[in-house]
């Protein structure tokens, strides 16, 4: 193993004089406190390292220590319903109050083991060759490291063992003989291989009617949530990990704050899905570096999350990565850049800051993985833009990687309108892949009253929706010139109609008992109401119904609080209030035949 | 740990606030040093940076007046620390921790390092009880949270410093004992007259005795300001987690903070970021901002009030930009409404609380508090659109509901967010109801009809 001395140090960055030689990227542990460090850069004898904790106390002359292999971590059973630092070390168990420099890893973790090969068998990289039950949360597979395949030698039997014990030996076609054990060891910056990407025709359902309906992201797919501060970023990235289809959750918080972390690690155990009625915790991993912790360790845990999504994803599972956020990574990036004397680019970001998001959002994919099986890895992320500017270098670069683009709205987040997602500056490149599986869920739900349907209702709908909210915007602009009495009855009405879309539909309180999760088929019915509802508005207009009588129907306010009256569990109760609409508007337009 | 070593003509180098020495002791990064010139006063420093030949010092103070030949610098062999015992409150420190109200100092029975170490996620316990601090702005509409830190964002000549003395005399827990609660106060590059505003105002409130003062005057060198919110947080700790009372730590003002920071990277020669401020910025207010919060199996907990001031009113600027990124919230003060005379001019619209959720409601504050908070917010922002939207076609233009919005707005201002005194919890939501009354019933789409019925009027 190759060693060296300290020779300068400040901050977080390090230079030393080595004997032997050290990698690019390699880790390293410094001085009698074992920080943990990565090699960033070589020159002859001479290596920089960045370290990863807080070096208080550290002198020249400390030695520093080659690991022999690249930041890496650890990816096996225990990580479902954990929380870890950017480093995946575990934050619980015997972690103290405070996080005090140093590397340690927590207590190993022992699992139930049921081996699903026998001796002999040929495997390859990525193959399952066993499972495992924890005590608590649901059972997962073990997968041999996807670069080691050959024959089984040796496999243990059935029986509790420890998470790092040797549990498989696998000799390959050379003839060397590898240990395999529950988990493996897998560099962080490095994307774990898949047989091939798929194209992706299934949406990340992510109960949020806003995303879901006119914003959709594919499962596999990636999307990027910008907002200034106030704005919802982090009560809508929880909300989405709460009520998303995903098999498994992996929530980064980057660089945000402790009491957040705090509040998901009270709640989520608490929480049950709404999918499988299993507690929240056993489908989520937590990596947690907060803002007050190293900073240089923020660098990495974006590449410990995508890793650890990566691993599950090749379990044959769909997963989802919320990262919250990536500005305080590229900060992060920036920070170390600096000190590491490197130009600065635009905004103070080193130049590398656009391939590096290319890197990052690039993992996100829908794969048919080595053993077979079809897995994606989602990715949503936050993005901070310094003052709410969205030409910043994060979000612009960010913009270029992504498909689905959330921008959220100070305007709407200040009259307590969430998700405050700007239905004008968002897109979603996604939608045209997905039409044909709402026209699945728009078809399990009972048409009622509603006759003469399109063939793709969702897609109508849709553009209806977007081309409304449109239009409320040049017509508000030309009210605030002409006041809004002067405006045609056609468009005070158009003004009306994306007035109940935002307000019936769009609005989605994520705190609400009953409506903090909105499923595909409700969200149908809703979409469906609403549309027949402009349908039936235009149409009583057209018939001479005055739009103060249209506004004064007794069904509005039960329109406008659907969401919080009709749960989950009563979606006939749509039929009934699509009933009473009908039933209103042939009232008034007896009514205005009779005044004609 | 080995004894404190003072080295003599090993000064090699002076520029700005650094002093390079020749390297002639075992000493680590980050530990503290003191550095005396000719002149013999004590000057507090920090190691930047090492090397084998030579140890860069971060002197804390102005270097004007040393000379390479009189320097001694005595090394600590540890970072900077505070020694803490009891009898902290009722005392008046200055910047860097020492006692200035004439009184014995204090006696030590710990000695914590002023940096904090990162609390453990995992160890953080929720922050969940409401703290009543007699605004109706914040109580009502942002709630303040025990173990929140929820800056308040003013500006030149906007009442910020009223307002924190008021809450400071106020400010209760329902259900704990007064004794319970402290409030350490850090001010930050204060003039001279306000810091005695705020020292006779304690006293005369009898706040005193449950507080500890932390000074630091425009007059001290800018690297001290960089110490006093440390300071003061390093106490705040120790009677909060130590000594298990619920601390309110009222710091201001934090624009003087950054503008220090700013100072002491220039003459550092770093690489500057946004408007000359650091790149590190974020993750320097973070160490100060996220020092607040409740630790699981601790007795007390930690709450922040920072004010800081906003150049020229930008909530875009950098400081305030990065602190809202940071705290849970914020507390918007307005220049239009203080000339428009409401006090407190509190722009509940630009204001959020993040906790809120976590304090109010069943079992905190009152079942109806968050639907009715809900509910006064979207009427306010629909009344100030509509002010909007009046002034440029005039009231004649509007509607019949857009001009009972009118007459909401006018009077949320003047009967909801104006007060004389303090008002207890209970009489901000008479207030909340009471405005609402305002508005045709068919408009609150936010309440239930129960909700409606109990304190509004009749359902529809």
């Amino acid at each position: 193993m190759s060693v060296g001395r300290v020779l300068w140090a400040s901050g977080p960055v390090l230079r030393a004089r080595t004997t032997g030689s050290f990698q690019m990227r390699e880790a390293v542990y410094v001085g009698s406190q074992s920080l943990l460090g990565e090699v960033v850069s070589i020159n002859g004898e001479e290596i920089v390292a960045q370290v990863y904790e807080d070096a208080t106390g550290l002198r020249p002359g400390e030695e520093i220590r080659g690991s022999g292999a690249p930041l890496g971590i650890r990816v096996g059973p225990g990580l479902l319903g954990n929380i870890f630092d950017g480093l995946l070390r575990p934050l619980s168990g015997c972690r103290p109050q405070y996080v005090e420099p140093g590397a340690g890893g927590g207590a190993a973790c022992r699992f139930d083991f049921t081996p699903l090969v026998k001796r002999g068998e040929a495997l390859g990289g990525g193959a399952v060759f066993g499972r495992v039950t924890p005590a608590q949360g649901r059972a997962q597979d073990c997968l041999v490291p996807p670069h080691v395949a050959g024959e089984v030698v040796d496999i243990a039997d059935a029986g509790n063992h420890g998470e790092d014990a040797i549990v498989c030996r696998i000799r390959s076609a050379g003839g060397a003989v590898q240990e395999v054990a529950m988990g493996h060891f897998w560099p962080v910056r490095v994307p774990r291989p898949a047989a091939e990407r798929l194209p992706s025709d299934e949406p990340l359902v992510t109960g949020q009617r806003i995303l879901d309906c006119l914003f959709p992201v594919v499962l596999g797919g990636k999307a990027a949530i910008p907002g200034g501060f106030g704005t919802g970023k982090t009560v809508l990235l929880e909300a989405l990990a709460k009520s998303c289809n995903a098999d498994v959750i992996v929530y980064l918080g980057c660089g945000e704050r402790g009491n957040e972390m705090a509040g998901v690690l009270e709640e989520f155990p608490k929480l049950t899905d709404p999918r499988t009625g299993r507690p929240l915790m056993e489908r989520t991993v937590i990596i947690a570096n907060t803002s007050n912790m190293p900073v240089a360790a923020r660098e990495a845990s974006i590449y410990s999350a995508v890793t650890v999504a990566e691993y599950f994803r090749d379990q044959g599972l769909h997963v989802a990565l919320m990262a919250d956020s990536t500005s305080r990574w590229a900060e992060a990036l920036r920070e170390v850049s600096g000190r590491l004397g490197e130009l600065p680019g635009e905004g103070g970001y080193p130049a590398y800051l656009s391939s590096r998001l290319a890197d990052f959002y690039e993992r996100a994919a829908r794969v048919r993985t080595l053993n077979g099986r079809t897995g994606s890895v989602t990715l949503l992320s936050s993005i901070s833009p310094p003052s709410g500017d969205f030409s910043e270098p994060v979000t612009s670069h960010s913009k270029r990687y992504v498909r689905c683009f959330w921008a959220l709205d100070i305007k709407r987040a200040q009259a307590r309108f969430y998700p405050a997602i700007h239905p004008l500056q968002s897109y979603s490149e996604d939608a045209g892949e997905l039409a044909d599986w709402w026209v699945k869920a728009f078809g399990s739900v009972p048409a009622g009253a509603v006759a003469g349907r399109p063939a793709n209702e969702w897609l109508e709908l849709r553009r209806g929706f977007l081309t409304l909210l449109d239009e409320q915007v040049r017509l508000e602009r030309m009210a605030r010139i002409v006041g809004k009495d002067a405006l045609p009855p056609r468009q005070q009405l158009a003004l009306f109609c994306a007035e109940i879309v935002n307000e019936a539909f769009l609005r989605q309180s994520a705190f609400s008992d009953v409506d903090w999760y909105a499923s595909p088929r409700r969200q149908a019915a809703m979409m469906r109401l609403i549309g027949r509802f402009i349908a039936l508005a235009e149409q009583a207009l057209a018939q001479g119904a005055p739009l103060e009588r249209i506004a004064a129907l007794g069904f509005l306010r039960p329109l406008q609080r659907m969401g919080e009256e009709i749960g989950e569990d009563r979606l006939g109760e749509f039929d009934v209030l699509a009933q009473r609409m009908e039933r209103e508007f042939r009232g008034l337009s007896t009514e205005a035949g009779d005044v004609r | 740990m080995y004894a404190r070593v003072t080295v003599q003509h090993a000064a090699a180098r002076i520029e700005g606030p650094l002093l390079f020495l020749k390297r002639t002791l075992e000493v680590g990064l980050n530990e503290a040093v003191e550095v005396r010139g000719a002149d013999g006063r004590a000057r507090l420093g920090r190691i930047a940076a090492l090397d084998e030949e030579r140890v860069t010092v971060e002197v804390l103070e102005s270097t004007t007046g040393l000379a390479l030949p009189d320097v001694t610098a005595r090394f600590f062999g540890e970072p900077l620390k505070f020694a803490l015992g009891p009898g902290l409150l009722g005392r008046v420190f200055n910047g860097v921790g020492q006692v200035i109200d004439g009184g014995p100092p204090l006696a030590a029975h710990r000695e914590p390092r002023i940096e904090g170490l990162p609390v453990n996620p995992v160890a953080r316990e929720t922050p969940r009880d409401f703290i009543e601090t007699g605004v109706t702005a914040i109580d009502l509409m942002n709630s303040l949270v025990r173990g929140q830190k929820l800056p308040i964002f003013s500006g030149g000549g906007l009442p910020h410093d009223r307002m924190a003395v008021e809450i400071a005399a106020h400010a209760r827990l329902r259900g704990a004992r007064p004794e319970d609660f402290a409030i350490v106060f850090a001010g930050i590059g204060l003039p001279h007259e306000r810091a005695e505003y705020f020292r006779r105002s304690l006293e005369t409130s009898g706040g005193l005795e449950r507080a500890a003062l932390f000074l630091n005057l425009a007059s001290d060198s800018s690297s001290q300001r960089l110490l006093t919110p440390r300071y003061a947080l390093t106490a705040a700790e120790h009677l909060a987690f130590t000594e298990g009372k619920h601390v309110l730590v009222i710091i201001t003002d934090m624009t003087n903070y950054c503008e220090a920071l700013r100072e002491v990277a220039g003459a550092k020669g770093e690489i500057p970021g946004r408007k000359g401020y650091p790149g590190y910025l974020y993750s320097d207010l973070a160490t100060i901002y996220e020092r607040a919060g409740c630790l699981r199996g601790a007795r007390g907990t930690l709450t922040q009030l920072p004010i800081l001031s906003m150049p020229s009113d930008d909530i875009g600027h950098p400081i305030p930009d990065l602190s809202g990124y940071i705290t849970e919230g914020q507390i918007v003060l307005s220049r239009e409404l203080e000339r428009g005379g409401v006090y407190p001019p509190v722009n509940v619209l630009a204001s959020l609380s993040r906790l809120m959720k976590n304090g109010t409601g069943r079992g905190y504050t009152h079942p109806d508090h968050p639907a009715l908070a809900s509910q006064l917010f979207a009427a306010y922002a629909r009344a100030v659109q509509t002010r909007l939207l009046a002034s440029v076609v005039g009231e004649e233009g509007l509607s019949e509901s857009d001009r009972a919005y009118l007459a909401f707005g006018t009077e949320f201002e003047r009967k909801l967010l104006c007060q004389d005194g303090p008002r207890a919890f209970e009489e901000s939501m008479e207030a909340g109801w009471g405005v609402l009354r305002r508005l045709p019933q068919a408009e609150l789409t936010r309440l239930s009809d129960a909700q409606i019925a109990g304190h509004v009027g009749v359902a529809p």
